[in-house]
Parts: C-alpha cells; structure tokens; sequence
C-alpha cells in the first residue's frame, strides 16, 4: 500500500538550532509549499544545510516547531536528499540503486534499476564500482538513489559544489527535468548563477536567519534588504 | 554457487572432527597418562600396535612430565597411569585415586656431559663423587625442574651426596622446567652436564657434542610402574579395557614387547614385572 | 609404524620431511589434515560468534559497552597457553563439563582455539564495522533504513576487511602450539597437529625434520592465504 500522506508544506514556526552554546539557526519562520524549486541560498555557514536536514528530519529543533503536511509526526515518509558528498556503497552502481529501492520498500527489479540509471545517464556505468565513479557520477547516482524513492520532495545540499561546469550541467538538467515532473525541489546553495538558473523562489539567509524570501526574477533584480543586496553585488556578508 | 562448493569443501574438510565427539563411546580406547622420556624413547610407538592388534584397542598416550601425569589421573582424565616415580605413585594409591601398582620395566639413569669434560667427571667411579666433582667445579648443569620422573631423581641424589643446588640456586645449575628432549638440547647447546635416562638418550638425535661421562651406579636404576585409575573416585574411567592394557602389559606376551624394542643393537629397558598375579 | 616417527640413530633432515609429502605418507597426511580442520573449525565458529558481537558492540550503544570494547581488544593478546589452561580445567573430568568427556580430544582442540581468535574476530569486527558506520550513517538514516537491514548492508560493504580479519584468526590459530598441547594431549594418530609434531621432533632432537615440517605448515597458511586472495580478485572483477 502506497503512502499518499503529503510532506507538504513544510512549515517552520519559530525555529532554533542550537549545537552546544551556538546558535545555528535563529527563530525562523518559513511555510515550504509545493511548485517551482525553492532555492535556499546565502553564503557558507548561514545555516542552509541545517535547515536542509531539518526539512529531512536528521536533526530536530532546539526550539520552536516544525510539520510536515500539517502534522509533526511522524516524519517526512516521502522526501529525499542528496548530500553535498554522498556516500557510495561498495558495489557498483546498479547495487547501490537496488539498495536504495530496497530501503525505500520498493521491487530492486532489474527494470526499475535501468530506468533510474538511464533518468541520470549512468546507464553504460551500471556495473561499474561506484566508489571508481568520478566525482559528477557519483553525484548523479546519488540522485538516482534519491529518485528511487519516488520523492514527493526531493532536498539537495549545495549538489555541484565540488564539481566542474560540464558535470555540473549534466546534475542541473537532471534537476530542472524532475521537477518538471512534479517532485518538489528544495536546494542549498551559495552559486549565485545557479539559484537563478534554477530557482522558482529563493529563501536568502544569513547569519542563521531568514532575511528576505522572494520569487525568482524580481528577487534577483530587485531585493528588498541590503544584506541581500550587498550579497548579490559579490560583497562577503556575515 | 561459489559459497555452496566452498561449504561443502569446509564441511569436508572438518566432520573428521564433528565425529570425533560421538564416536567416542563406541570406540574401544583408554587414555593412559604416561611421561615425556618414554614417550621420547620411542616405547609406546613400538609396543602399542602389538596391544592394537590383539585386542583391538586403542591406546592413546597422554606423555606429560610425571607429576602432570599423576595429577590428570587424580582428576579422572586418564584411565591408566604409567610413569616412574615409586613413590609418589605408592601415594597416589593410598590416597586412593589408583587400584593397584605393578612393576613394569626398569632402565637406568646415566650423566651425559659434553666430550672436553670440564669438572673430569668421567675420573669418578660413583654418582655421588661425580656430581660432587660438577659441584666444585661449578660447571653447568641442566636440571628438569619440572617435578617429573627423573627430576625427582636427580634432586634425590643431590640429596645423597650432601648437596642442594635446588635450594642454593648457584648460577651454573640450569632449571628448565621442561621435558627430557629439551633438557638434552639445552645442555648440548650450552656444553653442560644433564642427567637422562638411557632411553631417551638412545633415541636422541641431537647429541652434538655430548656423550655418555658417569653410568652403572647402582643408585641410577630407574623403576617404572603402571596403574589403573581407581573406578571407585571417577565411574567413567574405563576400569575393564584399561585392566586390560595393563594385564598384557606385565604378562609374558608385554615384557617380551618391552625387551624387544632396540635402538642401534641396544636394549632400552629392561622388564621386571613380578612373576606372581 | 609410520616413517615420522623412528629411522635408527641417524638423524632425519628437511629434505626427509618433503619426501614424506611427496610420497604422501599416511602420518603426516593425518596430521596435516587435523591441522586445518581444528583450525579452520575454529575459524568459522569464530566467525560465527565474534561476527555478530563485533558489530552489535559497534551499533548498539548499551551500559558497559565501553567496558566490552576495552576487554575484547585486550583479549587479542591472549596468551594461548593460558586459554589452553582455562579451557583443560573446565574439560577435565574433575572440572565443570567434565560430564561431556572432550578431553584430550580434537573437539576440545577447537574449543581452546576458537576461544583464543574469538575476541580477535570480534574486535577487528567492531573497530571495522564502527569506522565504516560513521562513513554510512548520514545517509543510512536519509534513506530510512530498518536495523536489520543496516546490519547486513554494513557487513556485506565491509567484506573484504571482515575476510583479512579471518585470517588472521587463522593464521593465530594456526601458529598456536600452547592452547592444544594441553587440551589435546599431543596423542599420536589422534590429537596431534602440525606444531604439536614440530614441538615433539624438536624434543626429541629432531631439529632438521622439525624445520622441515615448520616450512610445511608456513607453505599451508600462504596457500590458505593465497586461495583468500585469488577469491577477493575473483569477486573484485565481477562486483556484486
């Protein structure tokens, strides 16, 4: 029986994270909705990630409250993420895919497993060691994993930063390709160029906080606060 | 299909093991606790097979030093006792853990010390005087230590010539704790004095430099003694087979074994097993 | 009578103990074999007891586990003639199993060495299978996996470390003299294995046949090793 209980919205009220005596994030308040990819965007340390794992429910709040589809728990059932360095199993890469399927109680049937190698054009590479994959390999068949959860939302945490344009296009298309087909796309990162290659809207933090939320295009040619601002003319903003 | 043929070699390979456990019972076999010198003296090698043959059990041989020996008969681990201590052995069967002792065989002790002969113990005519000769001169002298057979023996005639190296620990007197092979190599690596029993030393392939200094005291004569491990104090030992062992062991069919075995042309050990029952 | 035991006076020297292989005499095929069965044996109920202990210490966080952790990696350097000892006591007839009459019997031989390799299996185990969790856990928990599941997945990645740590079991087992010397007894034809007979030749003076065979059992565990080896690239070539 198929879970058709939604993840959505994700609704952050007053939300804390503290580790230790530091606080990461600040008393944010944010609704994540479904539609157009929501880019988390904001320069390194502003807290991006850790909202990213919030939305997964790998850690939870300090304080404040969090729900997913209007309800606290149990958690996110239909969600997925791509961590900034994923972790390949030690078997090839139509395993690692089986795996995957597996966890997410799904048939590892050889179909399912070429469909999602093809999805992110890893076919030829099915029986390849992931760990020999190179760099933008293993990151598409770490979407691939995350697709063979047939995610209602998928996270991303900063998926291109260690990799050069060409396999960061190839990463992107994938990315621009699942959300067009209905999965909703939450994504960290600090590439100015591709929040707004990719973005429906963008959440911008810094300093642990949510300092301006906005739609796509009149985000990027108008922000409203000078922190925003200051960061899209390439200042540091701490 | 890989795992399969590799389990199936692995239980190939280990049910000789597996079936050792249960087969146990059905066997007809006994445990018997012997020492060290006459399993290294090549005896029970020579004389079992003939046991085996005519009455189709298995003698399996425990060799320890004797007093390890009498102390798995004390716990019940073995079902017949065969070593070389008189008495120590008497107390075993007072204490109650034997039935009865038989003499089996004698041999003797001899002083095996390296050819140059640093404290001239081949001048001497007895075991007292030679010992005393090793003891002036402090030449070095590998001892058992290990409360075995002979290790009793040799501190019994320390004791005859008036002297107690054991207990004064001078540096040129060797304890080893270990067996009669390893004494031997010890005192030929280190150009020393041992005492042995021929036997072992007959069939010892490492004599280097060593060779025969002192022999045919009469105090040297060395007794062995067998006995059954008293069913009374342990109800499994197998009291019928081991009875059996010993039965043929001082019968005329086991001495005439015991004689015939020879190394070089030499006879090893000498029966004496009392003619009466 | 076999030819490992007696040639009058003159003494055996190495090339002898390869004429006897060669020639496949009886004996020492009796012996070789009872070498590798106790030993292999004892291997794979080491296996099948450190495995599992090894990575529950690993994923499980319960009272006392630190306290496992340090006894497990101490009993790596367990002296084989004090488990030998330990093991002779229960046995014995006068000891608490004595009921089951094992001593002085191969039985009693595997049960002294598995319990000699146990707590290596199970210490290289949970020093393997925590380093390669904390690799696998981010993304173990994204992908919800069940712990069952996380069990299997982490001792089949771990694999190939999990087969170096059997053999070392192996080889510690194999070089091992102390532990079945006494638990078995060292009873010719029965319980005598490859050390025990190299022990007994060197008393006896023996040295040359001594080396001889020692040079045979080293040649048996490369070559178990080797079979290890070859079965890793096997399986490297055509990855699960």
């Amino acid at each position: 029986m198929r879970d058709t209980t939604s993840d959505l919205p994700i609704s952050l009220d007053t939300v804390t994270v503290r580790c230790g005596a530091v606080s990461i994030l600040h008393d944010v308040t944010l609704e994540i909705a479904g539609g157009p990819p929501t880019v988390l965007l904001g320069p390194n340390g502003s807290g991006k990630s850790t909202l990213i794992k919030l939305g997964m429910r790998l850690i939870s709040p300090s304080a404040g409250r969090i729900t997913f589809g209007g309800r606290s728990s149990p958690g996110p059932t239909r969600s997925a993420i791509v961590f900034q360095k994923p972790i390949m199993l030690r078997r090839t890469a139509a395993a690692n895919i089986a795996f995957a399927l597996s966890a997410a109680g799904r048939e590892p049937d050889a179909a399912t497993i070429s469909h999602l190698l093809s999805q992110v054009g890893l076919a030829a590479l099915a029986d390849r060691p992931a760990r020999r994959l190179s760099g933008g390999e293993q990151q598409r068949l770490a979407l691939a994993r995350a697709l063979a959860r047939a995610p209602e939302v998928l996270f991303l945490d900063e998926p291109t930063a260690s990799l050069d344009p060409a396999a960061t296009k190839g990463v992107e298309d994938i990315i621009a390709r699942t959300a067009c087909e209905g999965v909703k796309i939450v994504m960290a990162t600090h590439d100015l160029g591709q929040a707004k290659r990719l973005a429906g809207d963008v959440v911008f933090l810094a300093g642990g906080r949510v300092v301006e939320r906005g739609a796509s295009p009149q985000f990027f040619m108008s922000p409203s606060t000078d922190a925003a601002r200051r960061f899209l003319a390439g200042d540091l903003v701490l | 299909m890989q795992l399969r043929t590799l389990v199936l070699a692995l239980t190939a390979l280990i049910s000789p093991i597996l079936s050792f456990g249960s087969a146990e019972a059905q066997d007809k076999s006994i445990v018997v606790a012997s020492t060290t010198s006459t399993q290294d003296s090549g005896l029970f090698g020579h004389i079992l097979p003939m046991f085996k043959a005519k009455t189709g059990i298995d003698v399996k041989v425990v060799a320890q030093g004797t007093g390890q020996a009498l102390d798995t008969g004390r716990r019940g681990d073995a079902d017949v006792v065969f070593v070389h201590a008189k008495e120590q052995e008497e107390k075993f069967v007072a204490d109650g853990f034997g039935v009865k002792r038989f003499d089996v065989m004698y041999n003797d002790f001899i002083v095996v010390g390296p050819k140059a002969d640093p404290a001239n113990v081949k001048a001497n005519k007895g075991i007292v005087a030679g010992l005393k000769a090793i003891y002036e001169k402090g030449a070095p002298f590998v001892s058992r230590g290990d409360k075995s057979g002979t290790h009793s023996a040799e501190l019994a005639l320390w004791k005859a010539a008036g002297l107690d190296p054991a207990a004064a620990k001078p540096a040129w007197y060797r304890e080893i704790g270990q067996g009669m092979g390893a004494a031997l190599n010890t005192a030929s690596a280190m150009g020393g004095y041992v005492l042995a029993d021929r036997g072992t030393w007959l069939s010892f392939k490492n004599k280097g430099d060593l060779e025969i200094v002192l022999e045919g005291d009469r105090r040297l004569f060395n007794q062995y003694g067998i006995i059954l491990v008293n069913p009374a104090k342990h109800a499994h030992a197998k009291k019928e087979l081991g009875q059996q062992f010993i039965d043929w062991v001082i019968s005329a069919e086991g001495q005439g074994a015991i004689r015939s075995y020879q190394i070089n042309g030499q006879q090893l050990f000498f029966p004496n097993a009392a003619v009466s029952g | 009578m076999s030819a490992v035991n007696a040639r009058d006076g003159c003494q055996l020297n190495a090339t002898d103990a390869v004429q006897l292989i060669w020639s496949g005499d009886a004996n020492l095929f009796a012996i070789v074999r009872l070498s590798l069965a106790v030993t292999l044996a004892a291997t794979v109920l080491a296996a099948v007891l450190g495995m599992p202990l090894g990575a529950f210490a690993a994923l499980v966080r319960f009272p006392g586990r630190e306290l496992l952790v340090v006894v497990l990696n101490a009993f790596m350097g367990l002296p084989p003639v004090v488990v030998g000892l330990v093991v002779f006591l229960m046995l014995s007839r006068a000891g608490p199993l004595g009921e089951l009459g094992l001593l002085f019997t191969p039985t009693a031989m595997v049960v002294a060495q598995t319990v000699l390799i146990t707590p290596i299996v199970a210490a290289l185990t949970r020093q393997v299978i925590e380093d390669l969790w904390a690799e696998y856990r981010e993304e173990f928990q994204a992908m919800q996996v069940g712990p069952l599941a996380r069990v299997r997945a982490l001792l089949w990645d771990a694999r190939f470390s999990l087969v170096t740590i059997l053999l070392a079991g192996f080889g510690r087992a194999a070089a091992e003299v102390g532990a079945v010397i006494i638990v078995g007894g060292n009873i010719d034809g029965f319980t005598r294995v490859m050390t025990t007979t190299i022990a007994l030749e060197t008393s006896k003076g023996n040295l040359a046949l001594a080396v001889g065979l020692g040079l045979i059992l080293i040649t048996l565990v490369v070559t178990v090793n080797a079979l290890a080896w070859s079965v890793r690239r096997w399986s490297e070539k055509h990855a699960a």
